[in-house]
């Protein structure tokens, strides 16, 4: 398939001696996860997660600066946030294609596939964060003598905290999820090893189930990780 | 830091709203003498709110000009004039992601008070409102009453121990039990500290009970009467104020007395109702009636009698 | 060069009018069956739970995993119990599209105001009536949003399963070789399209429900 024409051709596995249970093409095959932990899954794993922070983090301060321009003045809001609604409507596959005349088969092209899709989500939740603190607050602020910038920073921002966190989370998540197609494009992250499976004449199950499941387990942690990171910062939000 | 109360004049202080027709507030004069409550009062559209909010400039005056002694407003630093100013409105504005300490410590700390004294300060506070400083001060404002929350906001107002301080209906959003109890507390508060206050209520029996002075907005933001209690109820210049303050003024007016204001006769005292002598005219008419009695005795803090008040010294 | 992609693209479209039509239908199939479905289970579920305001831990536990699970390796399991064909890419988006319209739907219900539901049961309302006579109507707004996002997930990742054999715009995109930059480009158009399409077409409902809350003044 095209895909794998771009992405230089599928790796055919090499299973060595097979055990019973690779020659029936098992579901379950520990046998083959242990051997080829250290070869396949352990670096897509590894890459996948560096791939996930490098767009969660770029995605963040690009759609930090946005939503800072469409909080301060609302004229931008709506343009903005069509943009990143635009971004996140063009599908991933043709995403990392329409890209890589301009930056190869890269990690890049990924990267910048990848940091376009979360702006949707962060730019949204850090507006609505910043514009969910109640007028009486920022009434008493004002009449307390805060200035803008002081307003901003010890009042808006905190507040603003718990949706911000929680646009994080699902960017992450969402990001995990999305960069395992990536693999369409460049033998790169836990995509590569599912691509591999699927892509195995028969599929090879073992193969699908173990890079699939990490891929799972990867998303879930991060979402469990950020859950906590989210209660442990906002301590005020907890009593309810 | 200024501690001693301020003197708070408005000078044709004129608010007109752009693109409304008819200003909010109408060329207000008055002037609170340094240390006491001056209540605003009036019906919804009478302005108060809006005069109130023109002293902290929180909305910016269209003309004349308001002084606080004898400085306009307009002459301070907007950031300085409000952080020298006590500000309580009636849905508090606590900020919910702080402790209760760091509410209260909020101006102290934008002053540059270093962390003890304010740690000091709003220990102070917490007491001065009736709050537990050990348990209340790491505690969430979601975590309190409605009253707790509007005694941290009073305490937050304080902090930097402001010579003005604005309250905007602070005790509108409370039932009556705990707001009656508030209202004590801030009177002792009041009496204690002596600082000069602008109270907004839409409630004239509070403004009788709180204010020195009350003025009367009338629809339009124009005065219609500022005076004492006293002179409000017993000659209301005109037709509007007279229906604002009710039909019961005269009862009223019997509140802001207390029997230990009359003198008592030594006649003989058994068998009648025995009320202490703080207890308002209004509340031993009321025992009077329910008891259809024509006497009482007036007891004294030392729980002796002082002696025998009739129904008719009570109405004199 | 991006430039001429885009020209590309638009000279694609005319000239290959009758192929993005046939294709933007099997995609809008698949989407829309996988929906259908996902409604079916999802939505009766959802009412229920949050007209009884019971499982949140399952809503927000059934979200997060929902979340969690790749498309392709969804997909790739779908072959592999399924064989390749429409319905593997179906049960895929149809297990996709469950977790944002069952979450969604409870909490639409859970967080109608409570006092409104407590004057209906004091009128006496059945169970059944305030839910579908006080709670659904006010919680519409919120579950049409819901909808919305769901929907434009669902078209996207619909798109992916044209690189495993499943039709529908997505394997214009995934034979570059065949179509050129210019096709993907073009196909791509227009899945955004059919996704903003969607997403208005749900946000009008979406406004028309919540207007008739808001008072007139």
């Amino acid at each position: 398939m095209t895909g794998w024409l771009l992405a230089g051709g599928p790796v055919i596995p090499n299973f060595g001696r097979p055990s019973a249970c690779l020659k029936r093409n098992g579901w379950f095959c520990t046998d083959w996860m242990g051997k080829h932990w250290g070869d396949t899954l352990q670096p897509a794993l590894v890459q996948h997660i560096e791939l996930t922070l490098v767009a969660v983090g770029i995605g963040f301060a690009i759609a930090f600066l946005l939503a800072l321009v469409g909080f301060r003045w609302r004229i931008f809001d709506a343009p903005l946030g069509g943009l990143t609604d635009l971004l996140y409507a063009i599908p991933s596959i043709a995403l990392f294609q329409l890209l890589v005349p301009l930056t190869g088969l890269t990690v890049t092209t990924v990267e910048i596939a990848l940091t376009s899709y979360t702006l949707f989500i962060l730019y949204r939740n850090i507006l609505s964060g910043l514009r969910s603190v109640p007028d009486e607050v920022l009434e008493s602020a004002r009449g307390m003598g805060f200035t803008r910038l002081q307003t901003f920073v010890r009042v808006e921002l905190p507040l603003a905290a718990p949706a911000i966190l929680a646009g994080v989370r699902i960017a992450t998540v969402a990001t995990i999820s999305i960069a395992t197609v990536a693999a369409f494009l460049i033998q790169y992250g836990l995509g590569a090893p599912i691509f591999d499976a699927i892509e195995t004449p028969d599929l090879f199950k073992t193969e699908l189930l173990a890079s699939g499941g990490l891929a799972i387990l990867l998303a879930l942690t991060a979402d469990g990780l950020l859950a906590v990171v989210q209660r442990a910062v906002t301590p005020w939000n907890r009593l309810r | 830091m200024p501690s001693a109360a301020a003197e708070l004049v408005f000078d044709e202080a004129t608010k007109v709203y752009p693109g409304r027709e008819g200003a909010a507030v109408d060329h207000l004069s008055l002037t609170v003498p340094a240390g006491e409550i001056c209540v605003l009062v009036g019906p919804s559209g009478g302005g108060k709110t809006t005069a109130l909010k023109l002293v902290n400039r929180l909305i910016p005056l269209t003309g004349g000009d308001i002084r606080i002694d004898g400085t306009s407003i307009l002459d301070h630093d907007l950031v300085e004039l409000r952080r020298s100013i006590g500000y309580v409105i009636q849905q508090v504005g606590l900020f919910p992601h702080m402790t209760i300490e760091a509410n209260i410590g909020t101006v102290p700390k934008l002053l540059g008070r270093d962390r003890k004294w304010i740690r000091r300060r709003v220990a102070e506070l917490l007491e001065l409102v009736g709050l537990d400083p050990d348990k209340d001060r790491k505690r969430f404002p979601a975590e309190l009453s409605g009253g707790q929350r509007q005694r941290v906001g009073l305490a937050r107002a304080l902090a930097a121990n402001p010579s003005l301080m604005l309250m905007d209906e602070p005790f509108g959003a409370i039932d009556p039990i705990v707001r009656a109890r508030l209202q004590d507390e801030f009177l002792r508060l009041q009496h204690e500290l002596r600082k000069t206050v602008v109270f907004v209520t839409h409630d004239i029996d509070e403004a009788i009970k709180l204010g020195d002075r009350i003025a009367i907005l009338r629809e339009g933001g124009r005065l219609a009467q500022y005076d004492t209690p006293q002179r409000i109820l017993e000659q209301p210049v005109d037709d509007f104020v007279a229906d604002f303050v009710g039909r019961d003024r005269a009862l009223k007016a019997l509140s802001l007395r207390t029997l230990g204001d009359l003198e008592p006769t030594s006649a003989a005292g058994d068998g009648l109702p025995r009320l202490p002598a703080e207890t308002n005219l209004r509340d031993a008419l009321a025992v009077l009636i329910a008891e259809h009695r024509e006497a009482l005795v007036v007891v004294g803090a030392d729980g002796r009698a002082l002696g025998v008040v009739k129904r008719e010294d009570l109405l004199r | 060069m991006v430039a001429s992609t885009f020209v590309e693209a638009f000279r694609f479209m005319p000239n290959h009018f009758s192929l993005l039509l046939e294709k933007a239908g099997e995609t809008a199939e698949l989407a829309f069956t996988a929906l259908a479905i996902a409604l079916v289970i999802a939505l009766p579920l959802g009412l229920w739970l949050g007209h009884k305001h019971r499982g949140l831990l399952l809503a927000l536990g059934i979200s997060s995993v929902g979340r969690s699970l790749p498309s392709v390796a969804l997909i790739g399991l779908g072959i592999g119990i399924l064989g390749v064909g429409f319905w593997n890419n179906t049960v895929a988006l149809v297990v996709l599209a469950i977790p944002p319209v069952l979450t969604n739907t409870y909490f639409a219900v859970e967080g109608v105001d409570p006092d409104a539901v407590e004057a209906a049961r004091g009128m006496g309302l059945t169970e059944t009536q305030i839910l579908t006579r006080v709670e659904l109507p006010l919680g519409l707004p919120l579950l049409l949003a819901g909808l919305r996002i769901a929907a434009v997930f669902v078209i996207a990742t619909a798109t992916i399963a044209g690189i495993f054999g499943g039709g529908g715009l997505g394997d214009i995109m995934a034979r570059q070789v065949t179509y050129g930059l210019g096709g993907v480009f073009a196909a791509a158009l227009w899945v955004a399209g059919l996704a903003l399409l969607t997403a208005a077409a749900l946000g009008v409902a979406q406004r028309a429900a919540s207007r008739r809350m808001t008072p007139r003044t």
